[in-house]
C-alpha cells in the first residue's frame, strides 16, 4: 500500500460520535417532529432517473407512481435534500480530515473489480430489504430506536442477527 | 411547541434548508465516526471493532433521553412526533436481507453516501446497487403487497408494549446500550487488533479506540453515568398527562369553542357520510339507556373517561388522513368536554355535532309514533338530558338514524296507498328535510407528520 502524501486526521472516539449523533437526532425530531433518513431519498432519485427515461412506467407502477407518478415531482422532497446535506456534510468532513481520496476500501483477500462487484450486489440487497422494511438503518433503527419503536428495535436485532450469522461463512471478504 | 408546524413554510428556501442542514450535521457525524470506511463497519461483525455498535446505540440513547426529556418538560409534543409505524414480519425479514447486504456490501445506505461523498469507490459502487435495489422493490413489490402490509400494528412503542411508563422504557433502553458497550469492549479486547487495519489506514493509528483505556474507561463511565442519570431525570418527571396537554391548547380551544367553528350541522355530516372518499366516524357520549332509546346508524357509544384510555386514543390517533371523527351527546356539553380530552391528546379532524342528538332529531324528526319532543326532559331540564320521549328504543332502526341512506328521490308511486297528500309527512321519512342549506364548518386537515425520513 503506498503511504499517503497527507496524513488522515484521525476518527473521532465512538461514544463521542454517537453522542453528537444524539443530539443531531434529536434536532431532527424536534424542528421536524420526523428523525433522520436515507433510504427514501435513495428511492425518490432511483424513481426520478427512472422517470426521465420511461415515464409511462412510474405511472404504471403503483408503488413508483406514488413517489412520482403523473405530475409529482420526486425530488421535490425534503428526504431528497436530506441526502443531499449528508453527501456535502460526508464531503466536507473528509475535506477536512484529509480523507477525501479515490480509493476503494476492501478486504486484503479480494480485488479491487469483486469488491465493486460485491458492494453493488450489498448495495442492492440492502436497498431492497430496506424498502421492505420501511427504511434504513438510519431512518428505522435508528430514528425508530429514539422513539422507542418496537417494529424498530426488532428490525435492529433482525439486521445483526443475519450480518452475524452470515459473517463466519463470508470471512474471506473481509480478512 | 416543538416540533414545529413546517407545512406553511413547505416549498420554499427555508423549509428545505432545515433538511439540508440537518442532513449536513448527520453526514459530518458520519463521516467523524469512520462510517465513510467500509472496512470499520464490517469489522464490527467479527468483533475486532464496535464501532457500529458504540456509535448507534450511543446516538439511540441520547437521543431517546433527550426527545423524552423534552417532552417531560413539555417542550415536545409527542403526539406530533412520528414514531415508525410497527410492521413486524416485513421489518424483520427486511431487517435480515439488509444483513446479508451489510456483510456482502459493506455499508448500510446512510453510510454509504458518506463514503461515496468522500471518494471510496466502493461506496460508489454501493450507492449504484442501491439505486437498483431501489428499483427491484419497486417492480416486485406488487406481487407481496397483502403480506408487505401484514401484521401491521400501528404506533407501537416499548412502553405500550410492555405496559410500562414511557420513563422507564427509555432508562432501560439506555442501560441495554450500556450493557452492550461492556461486551463491545470486551469484544474489542479479545478479538481488535488480530487483524489491525493500521498498516492500509492511518487514521486507525490514532484513533482512540486503542490506547491509554484508563482515561477512556473513566471518561465513558462519566459519559454512562449522566446520560443514565438523564434517563432516571425521565423516569421520575413523568411524561405529560392529558390535563397538562389540556393547558397547552386552552385558548386556541376555547377560541374554537366560542366561535362555534367545531360545532357541525347536521346536514354537514349527513353530507359526509355520503362522501366515499371519507372515512367519517360518529362516536356519542351518552348513557348506555339514551343510546339504546336512539341512536346515529354506525356510531359508537363512548364514556368520557375512554376518551383518556389509552387503547382507544392510540386507535384514534393511528386513523387515516381521510378520518373525519364527530362526537355526539344529548346537547353539546359532554361531546364538547370528549372534544377538549382529544384534541389536547392531538386527534386530528375531531367535531361536535352541532346541537346533540337533540337537534338532530329537530332536522330529522321521527314518526310520531316513535317518539316525541318534550318540553321538559326527565334529567332534569340540564343541557345534556335527552329531550325526546321514545315509546319503544329503536337504536338504529328509525329513518333519523341514517338519512345519509335514505332516498333522495321520492320512489315511483306503487299504487297500493292513496297518492299525494305530501303535507302529512311531519316526520322524516328519507324523502323530505333535505337538501337542508348548513355552513360549512368542516375543513379536512393533513397530519404534519405524515412520513417518516426514511420511510
Amino acid at each position: 500500500m503506498p503511504s499517503p502524501s497527507r496524513r488522515a486526521a484521525a476518527y473521532i472516539n465512538p461514544y463521542l460520535g454517537g453522542a453528537l449523533l444524539g443530539v443531531v437526532l434529536f434536532l431532527s425530531f424536534y424542528v421536524t417532529g420526523n428523525g433522520l433518513g436515507a433510504s427514501a431519498a435513495i428511492n425518490r432519485v432511483q424513481v426520478g432517473i427512472l422517470s426521465v427515461f420511461d415515464h409511462a412506467h412510474v405511472d404504471r407502477i403503483a408503488y413508483m407512481s406514488d413517489l412520482g407518478g403523473g405530475d409529482r415531482r420526486p425530488l421535490v422532497d425534503p428526504s431528497v435534500y436530506m441526502l443531499l446535506g449528508t453527501l456535502l456534510g460526508g464531503l466536507v468532513s473528509g475535506l477536512l480530515n484529509g480523507r477525501v481520496r479515490a480509493e476503494t476500501r476492501r478486504g486484503p483477500r479480494v480485488s479491487v473489480a469483486a469488491r465493486w462487484a460485491l458492494a453493488f450486489v450489498g448495495g442492492a440487497l440492502m436497498m431492497y430489504g430496506a424498502r421492505m422494511a420501511r427504511g434504513c438503518t438510519s431512518g428505522q433503527a435508528l430514528s425508530g430506536g429514539a422513539v422507542l419503536s418496537v417494529g424498530s428495535f426488532a428490525f435492529m436485532f433482525a439486521i445483526f442477527a443475519s450480518a452475524y450469522l452470515l459473517a463466519l461463512p463470508l470471512r474471506r471478504l473481509w480478512n | 411547541m416543538a416540533p414545529f408546524n413546517l407545512a406553511p413554510l413547505a416549498g420554499s428556501f427555508g423549509y428545505f434548508a432545515i433538511f439540508l442542514l440537518l442532513g449536513f450535521a448527520f453526514g459530518v457525524v458520519l463521516e467523524l465516526s469512520g462510517f465513510g470506511d467500509s472496512r470499520r463497519l464490517a469489522a464490527q461483525f467479527y468483533l475486532r471493532d464496535m464501532t457500529v455498535l458504540k456509535v448507534m446505540f450511543t446516538g439511540i440513547a441520547v437521543a431517546a433521553v433527550l426527545i423524552h426529556l423534552a417532552s417531560a418538560f413539555q417542550l415536545l409534543d409527542m403526539s406530533r412526533v412520528w414514531i415508525n409505524p410497527t410492521y413486524l414480519v416485513p421489518g424483520i425479514v427486511g431487517g435480515l436481507i439488509m444483513g446479508v447486504g451489510f456483510i456482502v456490501g459493506g455499508f448500510c445506505p446512510g453510510t454509504s453516501l458518506v463514503a461515496a461523498a468522500t471518494l471510496k469507490l466502493d461506496g460508489v459502487m454501493f450507492v449504484l446497487g442501491g439505486l437498483f435495489g431501489a428499483l427491484m422493490f419497486g417492480e416486485t413489490v406488487a406481487g407481496f403487497d397483502a403480506w408487505w402490509h401484514s401484521s401491521s400494528m400501528g404506533r407501537f412503542t416499548i412502553s405500550d408494549w410492555l405496559g410500562i411508563p414511557t420513563g422507564v422504557a427509555v432508562l432501560l433502553v439506555v442501560l441495554m446500550a450500556i450493557g452492550a458497550f461492556v461486551a463491545g469492549e470486551l469484544a474489542e479486547k479479545r478479538f481488535g487488533g488480530s487483524l489491525t487495519s493500521a498498516d492500509t489506514d492511518p487514521a486507525r493509528e490514532t484513533s482512540l479506540s486503542v490506547g491509554r483505556p484508563s482515561l477512556a474507561g473513566v471518561r465513558g463511565l462519566l459519559m454512562a453515568g449522566s446520560v443514565a442519570a438523564l434517563a432516571v431525570v425521565v423516569v421520575l418527571k413523568g411524561q405529560p398527562s392529558v390535563a397538562d396537554r389540556w393547558h397547552w391548547i386552552a385558548p386556541r380551544a376555547d377560541s374554537l369553542v366560542t366561535g362555534r367553528a367545531i360545532f357541525v350541522d347536521p346536514a354537514e355530516i349527513v353530507a359526509l357520510r355520503r362522501d366515499l372518499t371519507l372515512s367519517v366516524h360518529i362516536l356519542e357520549v351518552r348513557s348506555e339507556a339514551d343510546y339504546n332509546l336512539f341512536h346515529l346508524a354506525g356510531s359508537k357509544r363512548i364514556s368520557l373517561a375512554d376518551t383518556q384510555d389509552p387503547r382507544v386514543v392510540r386507535e384514534l390517533l393511528a386513523a387515516s388522513d381521510n378520518t373525519i371523527l364527530f362526537l355526539a351527546s344529548n346537547g353539546e356539553q359532554a361531546a364538547t368536554e370528549a372534544w377538549r380530552r382529544l384534541e389536547a391528546q392531538g386527534v386530528f379532524n375531531v367535531y361536535v355535532a352541532e346541537g346533540g342528538i337533540n337537534h338532530w332529531l329537530d332536522v330529522y324528526p321521527p314518526f310520531p309514533g316513535v317518539a316525541e319532543r318534550v318540553a321538559s326532559p326527565a334529567g332534569g331540564g340540564s343541557e345534556d338530558a335527552l329531550a325526546w320521549r321514545f315509546g319503544i328504543a329503536v337504536g338504529e332502526r328509525c329513518a333519523s338514524s341514517h338519512p345519509d341512506i335514505a332516498r333522495q328521490e321520492p320512489l315511483p308511486d306503487a299504487g297500493f296507498a292513496a297518492s299525494g297528500a305530501p303535507g302529512a309527512t311531519a316526520w322524516f321519512d328519507g324523502t323530505n328535510a333535505l337538501p337542508r342549506p348548513f355552513t360549512k364548518r368542516v375543513k379536512l386537515q393533513r397530519k404534519v407528520t405524515a412520513k417518516g425520513g426514511c420511510g
